[in-house]
């Protein structure tokens, strides 16, 4: 061989070996450490960075699935009961509430002279923080880290590279400082005004904190321990009160938030350090919790870890659920001590193919189903929707639940054409043709084209599940449907016609002018899309042109701000299980108009007698009288019809085989804590499925050495042709 | 030539000013402060109260171009453009509207970017001159029209069909290689190794094109013939002559992007989930973040002109005729 040909073979040797080298340890296409193979450690993914993780802040589920296994607010859902249940977190018992009149005398709690309602609240002694820099005090009780200017921060540009870190005790001023954050308007949360027209004296206390940031120098902390807040009261180490004005029942569901989760002033006092913002080093980068979990790093760029907590108090898994959860292999881990898996991997997957090609390597143990995945994943028969085989051969498990949300089209009340405006007669002709736009608004045949069939029809703003909704019969809306052998039928398209023609438009034109009717639906996007031509052939059913008019999100915001909008798609998802959070979709006070775009009631509904009862139900515990209410005011939502039609979404979720105790919790994403995992049976398989297909290696390589060779025999053929004369030899 | 350079470098301040100017006002004609303060503080019970803080907190409730209340260069000064552009020139990029320090996201993210731009720019500078210079030799031949087709063939196909077709085959069907994601350290290597592959054969048909067409005008010149004449062997008459006195061309296309790999690619980054300033600017731009869009506009440009005068120096480098003045 001579000397070109034995440095190709060398570089061939050498490649093969670093190729192989690197590989030895698993799988060549594991996306994962080898060193990481066999550990108990849960593998799932982000499709963006969180933009917050400070508590006070963040309010976007995918935040809160980072942050809610770290942080403990007062209360948390069961994770197995359904209904969903409230029960203590960091507290020995439910907090007990206590009625009070004006003077501070206790009232019953139906009484005409309620004033304030006292929320007494007492802590389990012996919780600890996380390891935390924050945390580190010195022999003489001073914080390890004190910088007196940024210059001190230089060393350090993660959390990571503070080498000392402490703990503490969770005590009732943690909660109160948290508190106080809340209300400091400075840092914005998202609640703040929500909170401000309940707990009392928060708006006296912003007042106080923004007048003493604006005297600091800047980058100065403010210790929010020094600064009073009446609704808020420290009583001792671990019992401390909150002050509403009024009644609030659904705050009980407010304390199971991150919001209300405690932060030590240390950790305060640390991320307020110079230098420490310019580093990215804050509270809203790096959170400190008492929670099963604790981040220890945070990389949205590439991955976000969590590991177990060390110093996490002593949990169980419950040992109590629904009656199906036994069977189901959910009470097998009854009264184990959580949480089960060490690690928790987070990687960045912008791209749903990946994602869910790495699902089916094995290398994610969970994932959800994306459109194009749909039918591989999924296959509709007979029997209703189930595991495709290719799945259920692999093990994999499905988990559906309806999510406790209502996306929903709807109608501007405000609209001349279409909404509620104009003398009686205008009105109810109105309410006519919202009614026929209603009827041949097929939700069904949408949720089966658009949505692969995740998702029933709507026949109130309340989900199933949550107390106030209305199953068969007794729920349906018979401005839309009959009950025809035991289920709710859509009325036929004619009905439809022959109210369009009570409503003045027979055939879609206008009975005066002869004019035919154009309605525009105002959404995001440039349209064109399947969905809306699909909605243009809805409408055409009836006579009336569908007008498309596709905007970018912040004009759609501000026409719906304005009230501009005619018609639009919307969606809600519920920040706790109770009726009025959904009811107040529609109630006239929350409108986008009138409160400037703060409102959540999309459609500007403003119906006098449903406003009153909402205000009613709103202050009463589930009941019968509330659930009266309840059927009342869907009543009047199925006669005015501020939306012509909603469904709730269902949430499909794929666990691999070595998943274990995983049960959808629409509300609470502090789940993570009760699943557990088998790695070894996850080595197992994905060496099974990733074993490297090596024949291609070989074809690329004798395609180039097939395509080269002639190449190199024309080259030699003319190094050594010989130049002949004109005319040839003579 | 040091003083060619002041001029150059001073002749970039009013382009920056410009390309600063420009991007204000396409951002701010598609997004009023307003609007980016509600896309960060997000849809639920905002009020307007919170609005209105975050936009002072962020130095976005001055008025945008002219502030008409302000007397003397007030009236220019105090406003957005002016408070937001100013740090830049001194390369200070400040905190981003989510509150993070952009300059310490920036050095993080450049990174990844390059790990993947550098070697898909070498290798694949490499591979379209050897490529070029071989289909040169055989000009007018069976192997010359065949690369041709093939370069062309090439050409043809959409940049993500390589992407996902690579995905497809490598890392799902063979196994070979992860179908995307990042881990830094010595593990780099396996995700950069389809990605740059990707990115050589996706560039092989233009840039093959390109070379092919430069050396095959130097390859017809005088000095070619002579040393043909001489009895130069081939492959010393293409990588001695042709290919030094081909590469002042090549060099205008390739020394004015090396500044520019540190920006990363869309496209690439996006689909495999590289994690460098490509996809940082793709995900400010759909958070509606002015901060960083500015600031990655602004590096893009001053990387784009060091760029254009690296172009001129290397001229000098390569072809003594050529005097900067």
């Amino acid at each position: 061989m001579n000397t070109q040909g034995s440095l190709v073979v060398a570089a061939l040797a050498v490649a093969f070996t670093f190729l192989t080298s690197g590989c030895s340890e698993g799988a060549w296409n594991n996306p994962h450490p080898a060193d990481e193979a066999g550990k108990n450690i849960l593998y799932s993914n982000f499709s963006g960075p969180p933009k917050h993780l400070d508590p006070v802040i963040s309010y976007s589920s995918d935040e809160g699935r980072f942050i809610d296994q770290i942080y403990d607010p007062p209360l948390q859902y069961h994770y197995l009961k359904r209904p969903f249940e409230l029960e203590p977190n960091t507290l020995s018992s439910m907090p007990e509430i206590v009625y009070l009149d004006a003077e501070g005398n206790e009232v019953a709690s139906d009484s005409p002279d309620l004033a304030y309602s006292d929320y007494l609240f007492e802590l389990t002694p012996g919780i600890y923080y996380q390891p935390h820099p924050a945390l580190a005090l010195d022999t003489s009780g001073a914080p390890v880290y004190a910088f007196e200017s940024s210059d001190d921060a230089a060393p350090y540009s993660s959390l990571n590279d503070f080498s000392e870190t402490g703990t503490r005790e969770l005590v009732a001023g943690d909660y109160a400082y948290q508190l106080k954050r809340l209300a400091d308007p400075t840092l914005l949360s998202p609640i703040r005004g929500l909170m401000s027209e309940y707990i009392l004296g928060m708006n006296e206390f912003a007042e106080i904190a923004k007048a003493e940031r604006e005297a600091q120098q800047e980058g100065e902390w403010l210790d929010l321990r020094t600064l009073d807040f009446s609704g808020v009261e420290v009583i001792d180490r671990y019992r401390f009160r909150i002050r509403l004005k009024g009644k609030y029942p659904q705050f009980s569901y407010w304390l199971a938030f991150h919001f209300f989760a405690p932060i030590p002033f240390e950790a305060d006092r640390f991320y307020s350090m110079p230098g420490m913002a310019d580093r990215n080093i804050t509270l809203d980068w790096y959170p400190i919790g008492t929670g099963p979990y604790m981040m220890t790093q945070n990389d949205p760029n590439e991955a976000i870890i969590l590991e177990k907590n060390p110093n996490y108090r002593d949990d169980f898994y419950p040992a109590e659920g629904e009656i199906s959860d036994r069977a189901a292999g959910l009470l097998d881990d009854a009264g184990q001590k959580i949480p089960f898996i060490d690690k928790v991997v987070y990687r960045l997957e912008k791209e749903s193919i990946p994602l869910w090609s790495k699902f089916l390597q094995g290398y994610y143990d969970r994932s959800g189903i994306a459109s194009d995945s749909f039918d591989q994943a999924i296959s509709v028969g007979s029997e209703g929707i189930g595991l495709s085989d290719e799945m259920r051969e692999r093990g994999i498990s499905l988990d559906v639940a309806v999510t406790p949300g209502t996306y929903y089209f709807g109608f501007n009340m405000l609209d001349d054409v279409i909404g509620d405006t104009g003398s009686a007669e205008e009105r109810e002709k109105k309410r006519l043709l919202r009614q026929a736009i209603a009827i041949i608004y097929d939700q069904e045949e949408y949720i089966s084209i658009f949505y692969n069939g995740r998702g029933e029809t709507a026949m109130s703003p309340i989900p199933p599940g949550i107390f106030g909704y209305q199953e068969g019969q007794e729920g349906m809306n018979e401005s839309v449907f009959d009950w025809v052998d035991g289920e709710a039928v859509r009325k036929n398209t004619e009905v439809a016609r022959d109210l369009m023609v009570k409503a003045g438009y027979p055939d879609g034109r206008d009975a005066e002018t002869g004019e035919p009717l154009v309605l525009n639906l105002d959404t995001v996007g440039s349209g064109g899309s399947a969905a809306q031509s699909w909605l243009i052939k809805q409408f055409k059913k009836i006579g009336i042109q569908l007008n498309i008019r596709g905007t970018d999100y912040n004009r759609f915001k501000d026409k719906m701000k304005a009230g501009n909008a005619q018609m639009f798609q919307w969606g809600w998802l519920a920040d706790y299980p109770d009726a009025e959070n959904f009811l107040f979709l529609l109630y006239g006070p929350n409108g986008q108009v009138v409160t400037q775009g703060a409102g959540v009631n999309s459609s500007n509904f403003d119906n006098a007698r449903y406003n009153a009862l909402f205000e009613e139900m709103k202050l009463m515990e589930n009941s019968p009288e509330r659930m009266e209410i309840i059927r009342e005011m869907i009543d009047i939502l199925h006669h005015e019809m501020p939306w012509a039609s909603s469904f709730h979404p269902h949430s499909y979720v794929l666990n691999n085989a070595w998943v274990y105790n995983s049960k959808p919790h629409g509300i609470s994403k502090s789940v993570l804590k009760y699943l557990r995992i088998d790695p070894e049976q996850r080595a197992r398989m994905q060496a099974e499925w990733n074993s490297p297909v090596l024949w291609p290696l070989f074809m690329v390589v004798v395609i180039i050495l097939v395509t080269a060779l002639p190449g190199y025999l024309a080259y030699r053929r003319r190094l050594n042709h010989r130049i002949r004369p004109a005319g040839g030899d003579k | 030539m040091l003083a060619y350079i002041i001029r150059r470098l001073i002749y970039a301040i009013p382009i920056l000013i410009g390309v600063n100017l420009l991007t204000f006002a396409l951002f701010f004609v598609v997004n009023t402060p307003e609007q980016m303060a509600r896309v960060q503080l997000g849809d639920k019970h905002v009020t307007e109260e919170a609005v209105q803080e975050w936009k002072a907190q962020r130095g976005y409730d001055k008025p945008l171009l002219i502030n008409g209340e302000a007397e003397g260069a007030g009236t220019f000064t105090e406003t957005i453009f002016f408070e937001k552009s100013l740090s830049l020139f001194a390369l200070d990029f400040g905190k981003s509207d989510a509150g993070r320090n952009i300059a310490a996201d920036i050095e993080q993210r450049m990174w990844p970017s390059l790990a993947v731009a550098l070697p898909t720019f070498i290798i694949g500078i490499s591979v379209n001159i050897a490529f070029a210079l071989f289909v040169v030799m055989f000009r007018a031949s069976i192997f010359d029209t065949s690369a041709m087709i093939l370069c062309v063939g090439l050409m043809s196909v959409s940049g993500v069909f390589y992407v996902i077709a690579g995905q497809f085959f490598f890392a799902k069907e063979w196994s070979l290689v992860p179908i995307s994601g990042y881990l830094g350290g010595a593990d780099a290597w396996r995700f950069l190794l389809l990605p740059v592959i990707i990115g050589v054969i996706s560039g092989i048909g233009g840039g093959t094109r390109l070379y092919r067409t430069l050396f095959l005008e130097e390859a017809n010149k005088d000095y070619v013939r002579t040393a043909r004449a001489k009895g130069v062997a081939e492959l010393t008459v293409l990588f001695r002559h042709i290919l030094p006195n081909g590469m002042i061309p090549i060099l205008t296309s390739v020394v004015v992007v090396i500044p520019s790999l540190f920006m990363g690619s869309l496209l690439v980054e996006s689909f495999f989930g590289i994690p460098g300033l490509g996809s940082y600017t793709l995900d400010a731009i759909q958070a509606q973040d002015f901060a960083i869009v500015r600031s990655m506009v602004f590096l893009g440009s001053v990387l784009y002109i060091i760029g254009l005068l690296l172009t001129d120096i290397s001229y000098t480098l390569v072809d003594p005729r050529v005097r900067l003045s």
